[in-house]
């Protein structure tokens, strides 16, 4: 796929506060790509300096391989998605959308035509007349989307457009957003901290920490292979073991030695270990790697939440099947649920 | 809850004992003549109070007060939003700060502040002073519809400025940004987002500032001289000098009918420019598809 944009060395600073330290990023054509992260890591402001509402302090930004950071954002083939939708409560939902097209004097039938089209798009067709005191918020979220793609831009930039709806309306938004923009086939720019959000809708996500990236990924990738403890921990739960590499594909924590399926590492490195709660199964006692008595157990729903008590710390284990407290067990692995990853600063 | 709307009661008599009943009285003065010395039971229905004013000398006083105003209003809308659209843009605290450099002005009696002009704008003026300094023929400024709308411009300004101020200060900035992503320039975005949302603030500031410039009788006595006759003069020469109560209040109902007319008529305005033709357009068509 083509780059169609590139962060180099991207760089801000707020009154002598460094808020990116450095991105270095490419961003291709008909790509979903996720900026996640806590607040304050620096996705947002990222997101701003793309659609140009702040200044980079250093750096590059490429858009089609030409330096854009010094045009106006009305200049730019980008359109954003804002945080509280900033939709215009003096126009009806039809003069929202148009709002674009009828600044560059497009013809009012084909204007028409398109809101008709977009509307449809996002599924909220017949609102043309509507205010928009008049939306749920669900709504508004579908207007605001519809006026930026009726533009036509080659990038969607979507601030964490999904933050002020309801948890079963974000799941249902979240699959709709994915199938608009298969539909339009353009690059959508997301930025949210909700783990679970990047990973349903993403080709790709970003970790951002502290004005950094921390690991540039799919999704699967990004969960089985954390690159360091802070992945590990923002994505899904996970048991975070601190071991040396012994050799190519050895580990050894808790003072036991395990095959596992890594390897790149020096002799003797300092590593942490994840081991996915999911990953772990709970066997009888001698039929596994390591020995503990259960702890807690919590009903999820789907899973019990399990705390084992082993020899040298507490372990989480998801699973459907149910243990009584107090129960002495062993765990079970296998090498392919060991993820290795270098110890943080190291990276 | 029950218990706190009894707390109403106090201010609805005050709005009784000193709204409604003091409008009831000018009412009642002017639908009626007679002096009133013979007590309330004597008053008689009349209209001659209303017929009285149509006559062409207090008609052009009525007029020459409305163009006095608007003219007032047009110079302080054109002063004000500038100053309230830059002072919006300042960080907060320096908004409070400039708000509040406004704002002090007020809290000095407006008499001694309109006095202060009579010093400036005098035949011995420092104006006047000034010019003569450098050669220049002394300029007649003061009793001047000149001075009149530049004492009623400087008391009323502050009007203007606050009311628009809190407008743009209540905008959501992250409007400006998307019109500007929806390619808007920075002079479209301003038209067409800033300005028609901050619309509320103006017609607040120009009602604010209108209404007291016709009605004021103080500053046109005061820098316009004293045979210098707007309508608030009139009326205040009709209760005070003449003792007329029921020309006066007949005179101050016209006034009050009047401006309540052209007020409606600019929150006409404020809905139609809500509106757009595109709206109007897709409503006719709605009508013949029905």
């Amino acid at each position: 796929m083509k780059k169609l944009i590139q962060l180099k060395n991207l760089t801000k600073e707020y009154g002598g506060q460094v808020v990116l330290k450095g991105i270095n990023l490419d961003i291709h054509e008909n790509e979903f790509l996720t900026l996640l992260g806590p607040s304050g890591c620096g996705k947002t402001t990222t997101l701003r300096i793309i659609g140009g509402f702040e200044e980079k302090s250093g750096g590059d930004v490429l858009f089609d391989d030409v330096d854009i950071s010094s045009l106006p954002p009305y200049k730019r083939e980008i359109n954003t998605v804002f945080q509280k939708y900033a939709l215009f409560p003096h126009m009806n939902v039809f003069q929202n959308i148009a709002f674009g097209l009828n600044l560059k004097k497009i013809d009012h039938s084909i204007v028409e035509q398109k809101v008709t089209k977009t509307l449809k798009l996002v599924g909220l067709s017949g609102f043309e007349k509507r205010a928009i005191d008049q939306l749920s918020g669900g709504q508004q979220q579908r207007v605001a989307i519809a006026r930026a793609l009726i533009n036509e831009p080659k990038v969607l930039l979507l601030d964490e457009p999904l933050g002020a709806l309801d948890l079963k309306l974000r799941k249902e938004m979240q699959l709709e957003l994915k199938k608009i923009q298969k539909e339009v086939g353009i690059t959508f720019i997301y930025v949210t901290h909700d783990q679970e959000e990047a990973l349903t809708m993403s080709d790709t996500i970003v970790i951002m920490n502290d004005g950094m990236i921390q690991q540039i990924g799919s999704p699967t990738d990004i969960y089985n292979e954390p690159e360091n403890r802070f992945v590990a921990q923002f994505i899904g739960d996970s048991n975070i073991v601190e071991g040396v590499m012994l050799k190519d594909y050895l580990v050894k924590f808790d003072g036991q030695e395990f095959d596992c399926v890594d390897y790149g590492f020096d002799d003797n490195e300092e590593v942490d270990v994840v081991l996915r709660p999911e990953d772990l199964d709970i066997v009888e006692l001698g039929q596994g790697k390591m020995s503990g008595e259960v702890e807690t157990i919590i009903f999820k729903g789907v899973h019990y939440e399990i705390t084992v008590r082993c020899e040298n710390r507490h372990y989480l284990i998801h699973t459907t099947d149910y243990v009584e407290v107090g129960k002495k067990v062993d765990l079970n692995f296998y090498p392919e649920d060991i993820h290795v990853m270098y110890k943080m600063g190291t990276y | 809850m029950k218990q706190y709307k009894k707390l109403v009661i106090p201010y609805i008599g005050w709005l009784l004992l000193f709204t409604l009943l003091p409008m009831l009285m000018i009412a009642l003065y002017a639908f009626t003549d007679g002096t009133g010395e013979g007590g309330a039971m004597m008053f008689s229905f009349t209209l001659s109070n209303f017929t009285k004013f149509f006559d062409p000398v207090f008609v052009k006083v009525l007029f020459k007060s409305f163009v006095l105003g608007v003219i007032t209003t047009v110079i302080c809308l054109a002063l004000g939003y500038p100053v309230a659209y830059l002072i919006s843009k300042c960080k907060e605290r320096t908004q409070t700060l400039l708000i509040l450099l406004i704002t002090i002005p007020t809290w000095i009696n407006m008499l001694i502040r309109t006095y202060a002009w009579i010093s400036i704008l005098g035949s011995n003026g420092i104006i006047n002073n000034m010019l003569s300094a450098v050669n220049l023929p002394p300029a007649t400024l003061l009793y001047t519809d000149f001075a009149v709308v530049l004492g009623m411009v400087y008391n009323f300004l502050p009007f203007m400025i606050l009311p628009i101020h809190t407008a743009l200060t209540k905008m959501d900035p992250s409007l400006n940004e998307a019109a500007m992503d929806l390619g808007a320039t920075p002079l479209q975005t301003f038209w067409k987002v800033t300005f028609r949302l901050s619309l509320s603030g103006v017609l607040t500031g120009i009602t604010m500032v209108f209404l007291p410039s016709i009605s004021t009788f103080m500053i046109p006595k005061l820098l316009g001289g004293g045979q210098y006759a707007l309508i608030g003069n009139f009326i205040e020469q009709q209760f005070i000098q003449i003792g007329d109560w029921s020309f006066g209040s007949a005179v101050s109902m016209i006034l009050a009918v009047i401006v309540i007319l052209m007020m409606a008529g600019v929150s006409k305005i404020e809905k139609y420019t809500g509106q757009d033709q595109e709206e109007t357009h897709s409503d006719k068509k709605s009508k013949i598809l029905n």
